[in-house]
């Protein structure tokens, strides 16, 4: 197997809260809390969970738009998070970002044709202005936006356009790897399916591989080949998306399965309700962080944490109860889960 | 007699470049206890549907045209002090964001015993004794403790508790949800959506539930009414709807979601789209309003407006060739 394109090692990042009298560190925001997987090429890895769980936070250290605390960020076997800016400035190309707001992340005073040579112009990629432009009209081709619409400004597309003009300024630099950060949760239903569909294509044209990080459950189903599952800045489970839906080996991944609503008047699924909030990362809860809101939860998960371990080819979970005999455990077998009808 | 009956609602709103017909000629009924969804995508006019029930549109440059009958007394006639009797105590809303439709600098409980104290005449003491059995209603924990707190000492699920707990204090007949789950995770919103039904069981309110978010119609609804560029494009029981819509917008909407389950199942498939944008309300459209955007539209929606018409028994939708029962598809 070839070297996956990025691989993350036991990435940390811990956010001080200053405070008190002199303005000192009073505490921290574990934000993300040692979080390791890869990607291959071509491949969509999915990284799912609910708000403040860290799932942006790993986007934005992959990123480097801040330092780490601690871990790994290796991109195509060269560890890229301790490199010095002036080294890191190309590799940067490989790495593109398509952000949740396609209204505020388009700069408002410049035109499409400027914004997407911004990119191409940094890394150097055309030569000459003939070049310059003919990229630009091929990239609004790829994301089929009128090639004479390059003139305009971003406040005259609405909000589906603006994000085909981010995920355009994303492909200008021709990058390995794009991370979608919400990138379709501000969109309308009828413009999502559009947005959906066109990072389909252009992932299968491409060969891009793709970080999708997402609250929306069914959506990733849709575009994902893999799922990561996070709550309070660690990973509880990452699976192959069909192994995942079907049997979800980490009862926070079985809760937030079945909370999603379905558009199916009338289903009978099983549904497991979530008691309480989730604890604030800047004091997690000792030994497993979910056990606090986990319906299954025993004596051990309040004192041990449990490791992020495989349980089945390619399918981890972080959870004890699969120390336990099958008749005891509720998430042992594929039970279908809750999303089949019952 | 329906609790409420909107009939031919207008909302047009006077903008320097031309009049914004955000809601134009919408009609339906709600009848006490049941829960209505209004849905459609952003700018279809739902939510000033609902603002203008409760008249919290501002006139002008807002003006609501047609009536709206609450119990048979139309709203749009009612003196500003008549409508202020209604508000919050016979007509309550929930609004999406819970952070910005709570006060910062009261507590919870002044906040719920507001609406109390003016409707219901009850002193300080009694308004905040209320204030903690209906923070209990809602599912708080420890409301002795929590009706003295701060909106920002409450997380977003509970925040929205309280603007539950807020709407049902006087026992309205009828709430008007604005997306009340869509600023929540999805944990949180299966709990707010498990609360909303439970309550209606008992207090037995009609609710009308504004969202865009079909999973929520199918789960609490049990009649929808979809709108597109300001009108009523069908109506129809929810399981009728979700299972044969008839109105091609229908259609593409629930094409257009991806159902989860699908990788399981085997009915992953290219998401449907609808091609283009919704049309500028700025301009009188004379047809259909979807015809700019419909695979079936013909020259006659391009001129005709199709009227609402029964296409199967309570199933209603303006379309001039969606399938009626037990015909073919033109």
């Amino acid at each position: 197997m070839s070297r996956p394109i990025l691989e993350v090692k036991d990435l940390k990042k811990h956010f001080p809260i200053h405070g008190g009298f002199f303005g000192g560190v009073t505490g921290h925001v574990y934000a993300v809390d040692g979080v390791s997987f890869d990607i291959a090429r071509g491949e969509t890895l999915s990284l799912v969970g609910e708000s403040g769980c860290g799932k942006s936070t790993v986007g934005k250290a992959i990123l480097r738009l801040f330092p780490i605390t601690a871990g790994q960020v290796v991109l195509d076997g060269t560890r890229i998070d301790d490199m010095p800016a002036g080294r890191l400035r190309p590799l940067r190309r490989r790495i593109q970002v398509v952000f949740q707001d396609p209204f505020s992340s388009l700069n408002p005073r410049m035109r499409v044709r400027d914004i997407l040579a911004e990119p191409i112009r940094n890394f150097g990629l055309a030569k000459g202005k003939d070049e310059m432009e003919e990229r630009v009209a091929a990239l609004m081709d790829k994301v089929r936006l009128p090639r004479d619409a390059v003139g305009r400004w971003p406040h005259e597309f609405s909000g589906g356009q603006r994000q085909r003009i981010g995920i355009a300024r994303a492909l200008a630099a021709e990058p390995d790897i794009i991370i979608c950060d919400e990138a379709v949760s501000a969109l309308d239903v009828s413009v999502k399916a559009q947005i959906v569909n066109l990072l389909q294509d252009l992932q299968k044209e491409l060969g891009l591989a793709m970080l999708f990080i997402s609250h929306d459950l069914a959506i990733v189903e849709h575009m994902t080949h893999r799922v990561a599952v996070m709550y309070l800045g660690k990973i509880v489970e990452v699976a192959p998306k069909r192994e995942l839906f079907a049997a979800p080996k980490h009862p926070y991944t079985e809760a937030l399965l079945s909370a999603v609503p379905v558009p199916e008047p009338g289903a009978q699924r099983q549904r497991i309700i979530l008691k309480g909030d989730v604890p604030s990362p800047i004091n997690p809860p000792k030994g497993c962080r979910f056990h606090t809101r986990c319906p299954y939860a025993f004596d051990r998960c309040r004192v041990e944490e449990p490791p992020l371990r495989p349980l089945e080819a390619g399918h981890l979970a972080a959870c004890h109860l699969h120390d336990r005999p099958a008749a005891e455990n509720p998430l042992a077998g594929a039970r279908g889960g809750a999303l089949l009808p019952a | 007699m329906a609790l409420l009956e909107i009939e031919n609602l207008q909302t047009h709103f006077r903008t320097p470049d031309g009049v914004n017909r955000a809601v134009d000629g919408v009609s339906f009924n709600v009848e006490a206890g049941e829960t209505l969804a209004v849905v459609g995508e952003s700018g279809c006019g739902k939510s000033v549907t609902a603002m203008s029930i409760l008249r919290l549109i501002p006139e002008p440059p807002g003006r609501i045209a047609g009536a709206i009958r609450f119990q048979g007394r139309n709203l749009l006639e009612l003196s500003d002090r008549e409508m202020r009797d209604i508000r919050g105590n016979e007509i309550s809303m929930i609004f999406q964001e819970p952070m910005t439709s709570l006060n910062p600098v009261l507590t919870v409980g002044r906040q719920i015993g507001e609406t109390l104290r003016l409707h219901q005449g009850l002193n300080r003491q009694q308004a905040e004794a209320r204030a903690v059995e209906m923070l209990q209603l809602v599912g708080i924990p420890e409301p002795q403790r929590r009706v003295r707190e701060y909106p920002h000492q409450l997380s977003g699920g509970m925040r929205q508790r309280v603007m539950i707990a807020i709407a049902l204090a006087c026992n309205p007949k009828l709430l008007i949800a604005d997306e009340p789950t869509t600023a929540l995770d999805v944990t949180i919103q299966a709990q707010i959506l498990d609360l909303m039904r439970d309550l209606k069981r008992r207090v037995g309110a009609a609710i009308v539930l504004i969202t865009h978010d079909l999973g929520v119609v199918a789960e609490v609804a049990e009649r929808v009414v979809v709108m597109y560029a300001g009108r009523k494009v069908e109506e129809a029981q929810v399981g009728p709807l979700f299972r044969t819509p008839r109105h091609p917008y229908t259609q593409g909407l629930l094409g257009s979601v991806p159902k989860l389950g699908s990788s399981l199942t085997g009915t992953e498939t290219r998401l449907a789209e609808i091609p283009g944008l919704v049309p500028s309300l700025k301009q009188k459209i004379p047809g259909c309003v979807f015809a700019s955007r419909c695979p079936h539209a013909t020259d006659l929606c391009r001129e005709v407006a199709p009227a609402l018409e029964e296409k199967a028994p309570g199933h209603v939708a303006a379309c001039h060739y969606a399938a009626r029962e037990g015909a073919m598809a033109a």
